[in-house]
């Protein structure tokens, strides 16, 4: 399944409703998606070697990943709740929380650093309104967080906004950047 | 070619000469370009035969460790009656480095058929590309090229008609530096913690779903069709007359405070003098280089005299005190105080550490912490000797290397730029705070 597949630039439909959501919980893994998952299944010796893309499936339509989804997977994929919290912990990309509709990724490792990417960062907490590294923007729009080495080091500073990823970014390029968000 | 830039004159390009070329990533523009006829040519091969052109070839892995590719497939005994992986390492993370990404981007054809001879060389019948999440574009790419390529019966059962089956799958990474290091990788691709594993066993023995696993970057996979259908002699060639143990040609990724960083691809051997000056243009303007990475963050630090006196091969840079390692070319000019930049890479290093390991977990923080606390001119000159006994504490301590790779920085930092250090340095002890007010 390409990136494009999975959404591309768009955030997840009910990510804002994700968040307030009541009720009892939806399963993911209904339908087309169940379908996806099993054709994954086919590809491994082992069920648990499907957990990465399987938490990967959630977060594109959940907008992160829930107890209640960790749960879920676990079920299908035979693992318990808490080995798959336990995974989902390790990695950074999974948010153990829901974010801002538009999650944007600086990257400040030394190459970039040297290239000025501390300048990028305050300039997306300023425009953004986010104000805090980690902190989402009282609209619910942003979310910005510096990120470790994207390796794109030739094309300080790199960003990435949800699954887009934006090369050679500026301070003074923040603003036109953030207007393409709606 | 020094994508995005025009191809320099000086460069060799073989894996990179379709680079920013479209047409060249669909599978008709590749087969226009001569893909897949290795991928048909290995298959009526003995698999035994194939290891050997690229063991001949000389052949060495450009993820960093530099092992003998050749030798690394030898390891895979046939006929054990086991099911074999390749795995192909695209989780390019160690900063400084960005030449995968752009081969998968621009040849993603390449590296499925650089798979498929791999899988096929070594008696697996599978291999999994695992890519870092982050490559959004490359893992589209990728996807795009093994949905062509399973459309065309070029992969899958029976592939070109072989009556052999050759399975390539993409595996997406979810964020963690670590899972670059193979046998962290095989944990990941397992749907573990990316913990590295201590060796023995090797993956050769006991790999990704406890079977015989072989582990190959990315650069060096795509170099294998070419070796095919150029032969070893031809690969070969691409080296210094005086030093036959590094052979072909070399993608290099050049970042920092030069004038043109991009992607570059030079035969083994060429002087690193005229890589920077000519190829990247040299410093910016008004400025002069300080130090030079040049195999991404992990490898010492060269001063400029090392760097100018260096031969870009694997022996060339290790007689000038630092390693090729994956060609990530990192340059700091005079603009820039190092403490400052490698206060960042050992804040990268702590916040990438899996933390099994205590001298890991507790040296990259320790070591973040002290070098930011001298960045910021709270610094003591004791700290310069406590850094070097906790990097000492680090080295060749641990089950894999990120904690040495955390060190390296640090040490020939101190070693080679210690005024940079001093400088920040208050001309005083550090005050205890009294017992008693």
């Amino acid at each position: 399944m390409s990136i494009h597949e999975m959404g591309g630039v768009e955030a997840p439909a009910d990510t804002a409703h994700g968040r307030h959501a009541k009720g009892p919980y939806q399963p993911v893994f209904v339908g087309a998606r169940k379908q996806e998952l099993d054709e994954l299944l086919t590809r491994y010796p082992s069920k648990m070697a499907s957990l990465l893309p399987a938490l990967w499936m959630v977060q594109h339509d959940r907008g992160w990943v829930s107890e209640e989804a960790m749960a879920e997977v676990a079920r299908l994929l035979e693992l318990t709740p808490a080995y798959v919290k336990g995974v989902v912990t390790f990695y950074t990309m999974y948010h153990q929380h829901p974010v801002g509709k538009y999650f944007v990724q600086v990257c400040t490792t030394s190459p970039c650093q040297v290239c000025g990417a501390e300048e990028v960062v305050d300039a997306f907490l300023r425009h953004t309104g986010c104000q805090e590294l980690g902190v989402t923007s009282p609209d619910d729009k942003f979310t910005v967080i510096e990120v470790e080495c994207l390796g794109a080091c030739g094309f300080a500073t790199p960003v990435m906004v949800n699954e887009e990823f934006i090369e050679s970014v500026t301070p003074e390029g923040v603003p036109d950047l953030l207007s393409r968000y709606k | 070619m020094g994508y995005p830039h025009k191809p320099h004159a000086r460069e060799t390009t073989v894996l990179s000469q379709h680079f920013g070329d479209m047409d060249a990533t669909t599978l008709q523009g590749w087969r226009k370009r001569g893909g897949y006829v290795a991928l048909e040519r290995a298959l009526g091969m003995a698999p035994a035969d194939i290891v050997n052109v690229v063991k001949e070839s000389g052949l060495r892995g450009r993820g960093g460790a530099g092992f003998p590719t050749g030798v690394k497939w030898s390891f895979m005994k046939p006929g054990d009656g086991k099911p074999h992986y390749l795995c192909c390492n695209a989780d390019e993370s160690e900063p400084g480095t960005f030449k995968d990404r752009e081969i998968m981007r621009w040849t993603p054809h390449a590296l499925v058929e650089g798979c498929a001879i791999g899988a096929y060389a070594i008696g697996a019948e599978t291999a999994y590309i695992y890519i870092r999440g982050e490559f959004t574009e490359p893992i589209d790419r990728m996807e795009a090229a093994i949905k062509e390529a399973y459309a065309a019966g070029i992969v899958g059962k029976n592939a070109m008609g072989s009556g052999k089956t050759v399975n390539v799958w993409v595996h997406r990474g979810a964020g963690a530096y670590i899972c670059g290091e193979e046998t962290a990788l095989m944990n990941s691709l397992e749907g573990r913690r990316g913990n590295p594993r201590i060796k023995p066993p090797f993956p050769a023995v006991a790999g990704v779903f406890g079977q015989p696993t072989t582990i190959n970057n990315v650069e060096t996979l795509v170099a294998v069709p070419h070796i095919l259908n150029e032969g070893a002699e031809w690969y070969k060639k691409f080296s210094r007359p005086d030093n036959p143990k590094s052979t072909g040609t070399k993608l290099y990724s050049v970042c920092g405070n030069i004038a043109r960083p991009g992607n570059y691809e030079v035969p083994m051997g060429f002087p690193f003098r005229d890589f920077l000056y000519d190829l990247c243009g040299g410093p910016l303007p008004g400025r002069k280089f300080k130090a030079i990475i040049p195999g991404g963050i992990s490898v010492p630090i060269q001063n400029l005299a090392e760097a100018e006196a260096s031969l870009m091969d694997y022996e060339g840079f290790v007689a000038q005190g630092t390693m090729l390692g994956s060609g990530g070319v990192i340059v700091v000019d005079d603009a820039q105080n190092l403490v400052k930049f490698i206060a960042r890479a050992a804040r990268f290093f702590a916040h990438e550490s899996c933390a099994q390991c205590t001298q890991c977990r507790e040296g990259t923080a320790w070591t973040t912490k002290i070098l930011e606390r001298i960045a910021a001119g709270d610094g003591s000159a004791e700290d310069l000797d406590t850094l070097l006994e906790i990097a000492d504490n680090m080295t060749g301590k641990t089950i894999c290397v990120l904690s040495d790779s955390c060190a390296t920085p640090v040490v020939s930092g101190l070693k080679k730029f210690r005024n940079d250090f001093e400088s920040l340095i208050k001309k005083k002890t550090h005050h205890l705070v009294p017992a008693v007010a």
